[in-house]
């Protein structure tokens, strides 16, 4: 590898509120590579994401962006939080909002210039967003404000976007959209994406590879590599089984195994 | 009325306004009423103390701003917010009560530090409010887009590398310099509402935020000098006359808020998430 | 025994009447206060004692008791605040903030008309500051019927009260009247906020009615626990501040003493700023969260 990682985590440690929550959390992420962070409720995956922003005290290990420890890299990094409490008294519209991602650093009051105006338009395009562009952002429903924030974290041209559990609470077809919407704008501007997820099922067209996250440790690579009995058995400290069922892969705990965190249930629906 | 003393008055009341129209615009967008209001307080402390000790209460007014905001930032982080700021906010006027106990001029002190005496001003506090309202509005120009960005998404500024303590920390310095320089003049008790009336109204009528922040400013000056004029004819106190308008065009602008609303719910075909 | 408590303390006839008022009110204001803390009322808690403060100029000005003027402005002001709909989370500080700010406009005016029409000084000194040492032995029934009624009112709401606090949505899906119990509230803390202007003055009522409060959710875990430790804090700081103001008079070779309502508003703040420190931690071992 000539060109570092675009995300390098080795060994990570990170305890608070008297816990370990991650004892040794390892895996990279490679320019362009389109990664979930596999877990279920609680086992960290905020922690872990809220750590590569420098957000959270890590107790050891090492974490580099673009090769660089974490205070310098901060232009390199996207992120898109699960949701900004904003309420529509707050006067910013959508457009503004995702302008303020080029220079919200700046210092002054300088005016945009015309190139900047076409980022921003294009921004907003890429995540379908001209129809409310001079919307208050308070006043966008849920999945608007989404968008907004991607366009946000993307105008900026990050070399990796972080996104916290985009896809929780959503309905189906919006998973899918939002998904193909990620898809599409990560390998439009070749960025690497590592997002957050407790159901992996609906990533895993899109997905280059695997972070699964659980027990405070992880374990990472493609789909085929990780989504085995054997590592996961290694990782959560008994045996689970993989079955895969119309496409669809469910990892599935021994009865009386009742107290690991599976993300996937096993229960088998058909849509 | 735009002659010998009053002239000095309108000079420092237009000053005033745009300081509190600016500072204010960043008070609202941050939910910092409570804060703002309680600096002042301490503020009248401060001058109260200077006085004591034949200080010039200018510097009374801006060593105790500046400890209150520092002091409420602080705590606040410590604890709950509104409750440390509601007590930060009367030991500061329990202060000032001890202080001006133990002077010979009781009565009219507290009204003038707690209420204003814009029509006393003399020519020479000109320049020194001139310059703290310039000092205001270039750290506000300067924190622009970091201050937007802090105030509406801490976390995602965080990610970029911003420090949304530090400009907290810094906004409320700049809400202290206001203070300094306008509790002279319109009272420690009501700068607060020029500083929350014309910026929550403004904000019903714009979605853009530049616009927001020039019609907070061109609303707190109406307010202002509508006040002055009333004052003036009147000789009620020029307070009462801000807070007033104030809190009228705060309601017309949630009545605007409201209308526009109404309207857009029924107008618009529903979005598609 | 004297360096302790000045000669005349204790058969000082107004220190009787400060002490029996300024217990009555910091008893209430605690109370009250444990919720409004809760609630994170404060700024609205804040924002009744300068409405009181209207109230006390205004009936300064039409001569009749600030008793009178400081509850019915702060009943008038907590119904105001209802209707613009200080409850609901979304701009009610803003909201708080206009009603304060007229409030505060309106008392500019009564205390610069009752200063042009009378040549009476101390009204503003008076109704910010308090005057308890020249309370009238008469006001002590009205005194504790507020109370009376005033506690009565937080004893009926009690269980709505704090589940509406705790969680409004959970609270309305039990069928509670979330407005009723909102507005009983308020009312309640606006007698609270009257009482103790009386006694320290409307500007620093906010004192008691916070200050013990917050002191005692930082070190007691159970909720009846902080009512307990709020009301013994705000006693003691009362009692305590009417002694040093009282000695004080004779610390100063001017004779003009401190105010009252300064002591017991820095023995309230001292006491938050202590209850913060690491060593008082260790000794209580306070729980973060707060059980009912």
């Amino acid at each position: 590898m000539s060109t570092p990682p675009v995300l390098d985590v080795e060994h990570l440690r990170v305890a608070f509120a008297g816990r370990t929550v991650l004892e040794d959390v390892s895996f990279r992420v490679q320019r362009g590579e389109f990664t979930g962070l596999i877990g279920s409720n609680g086992v960290g995956k905020t922690t872990l994401l809220r750590a590569v922003l420098g957000l959270q005290r890590i107790e050891s290990g090492t974490i580099l962006v673009d090769g660089a420890p974490l205070s310098q890299h901060h232009r390199s990094l996207g992120y898109v939080p699960q949701k900004i409490a904003l309420d529509p008294d707050v006067p910013i519209r959508a457009r503004d909002f995702v302008a303020l991602g080029l220079d919200a650093h700046r210092y002054g009051f300088a005016r945009r210039t015309k190139e900047q105006h076409e980022l921003v338009e294009r921004a907003l395009a890429d995540v379908d967003a001209e129809r409310f562009a001079n919307t208050r952002v308070g006043s966008l429903s849920g999945g608007e404000q989404q968008r907004i924030l991607i366009a946000h974290a993307l105008i900026s041209q990050p070399s990796l976007l972080l996104l916290d559990e985009p896809l929780a609470n959503l309905d189906p077809r919006s998973v899918q959209e939002v998904v193909s919407l990620l898809h599409r704008v990560a390998s439009d501007h070749q960025v690497a994406v590592l997002l957050s997820a407790h159901e992996m099922n609906a990533l895993l067209p899109v997905m280059d590879r695997i972070v699964y996250l659980t027990n405070g440790r992880a374990a990472s690579g493609t789909t085929d590599e990780v989504v085995r009995s054997d590592v996961l058995s290694a990782l959560y400290g008994h045996h689970v089984d993989v079955l895969t069922l119309h496409g669809r892969v469910f990892v599935v705990a021994e009865p009386g195994e009742g107290d690991q965190d599976i993300p996937e249930h096993p229960t088998l629906t058909v849509n | 009325m735009f002659s010998g003393f009053m002239v000095n008055a309108w000079l420092i009341g237009t000053i005033v306004a745009v300081v509190a129209g600016i500072v204010g615009f960043f008070v609202v967008l941050r939910g910092a009423a409570f804060p703002a209001h309680a600096i002042p307080n301490g503020a009248f402390a401060g001058a109260a103390g200077a006085n004591l000790i034949g200080l010039n209460p200018l510097i009374g007014l801006g060593v105790f701003s500046l400890g209150a905001a520092l002091g409420i930032g602080r705590l606040a982080r410590h604890g709950r917010a509104d409750a440390v700021t509601a007590l930060a906010l009367v030991m500061m006027l329990a202060l000032g009560a001890a202080f001006l106990s133990q002077s010979t001029e009781y009565e009219p002190e507290i009204f003038s530090l707690l209420f204003g005496e814009i029509l006393g001003v003399s020519r020479g506090q000109l320049v020194p409010v001139a310059v703290l309202a310039l000092v205001c509005v270039v750290a506000i120009g300067v924190l622009y887009r970091r201050l937007l960005l802090t105030s509406i998404a801490p976390e995602v500024a965080a990610a970029v590398g911003l420090n949304p303590a530090r400009i907290e920390t810094m906004f409320l310095v700049v809400i202290a310099c206001a203070t300094t320089m306008t509790v002279p003049v319109v009272g420690a008790l009501l700068i607060f509402t020029l500083m929350i009336g014309p910026p929550a109204a403004a904000r019903s009528f714009t979605d853009r935020t530049a616009l927001a922040l020039w019609s907070s400013v061109a609303i707190a000056l109406v307010t202002v000098w509508v006040a002055l004029a009333c004052s003036y004819q009147t000789n009620w106190p020029v307070g009462f006359f801000v807070s007033v308008v104030s809190a009228a065009f705060f309601v017309a602008g949630r009545v605007y808020a409201w209308w526009r609303h109404s309207r857009a719910t029924t107008d618009r075909a529903p979005l598609v998430a | 025994m004297s360096w302790i408590v000045e000669p005349g303390f204790f058969s000082n006839g107004p220190v009787h009447v400060a002490l029996i008022v300024g217990a009555v009110s910091a008893v209430v204001s605690a109370v009250v206060g444990v919720v409004v803390v809760v609630r994170g009322q404060a700024f609205a808690g804040h924002a009744l004692t300068d409405v009181a403060t209207t109230g006390g100029s205004a009936s300064f000005y039409y001569g009749v008791a600030p008793v009178i003027g400081f509850l019915a402005a702060g009943v008038l002001g907590a119904g105001a605040m209802d209707l613009i709909g200080v409850q609901r989370l979304r701009g009610r500080d803003l909201a708080t903030g206009i009603v304060l700010s007229v409030a505060t406009g309106l008392a500019a005016l009564f205390l610069y008309l009752d200063a042009t029409r009378s040549a009476t000084t101390g009204a503003t000194q008076q109704i910010l500051f308090g005057s308890i040492f020249t309370l009238d032995s008469s006001t002590i029934p009205l005194v504790a019927a507020m109370s009376a009624v005033t506690l009565g009112v937080i004893a009926v709401i009690y269980r709505p009260l704090l589940m509406s606090s705790l969680s409004a949505e959970l609270a309305a899906a039990r069928g509670i009247a979330l407005r009723a119990v909102g507005l009983a509230f308020m009312l309640a803390l606006a007698i609270a906020v009257g009482l103790s202007s009386i006694a320290i003055g409307s500007i620093l009522s906010t004192a008691l009615l916070i200050g013990p409060a917050a002191t005692a959710l930082r070190v007691t875990r159970r909720l009846r626990g902080a009512f307990v430790v709020a009301v013994a804090l705000g006693v003691g700081a009362t009692w305590l501040g009417v002694l040093l103001a009282y000695n004080s008079y004779y610390w100063f070779p001017s004779s003009q003493g401190l105010p009252v309502s300064f002591f017991i508003v820095a023995l309230v703040f001292l006491a938050y700023l202590v209850s913060g420190s690491s060593t008082l931690r260790r000794l209580l071992r306070p729980r973060r969260e707060v059980t009912v």
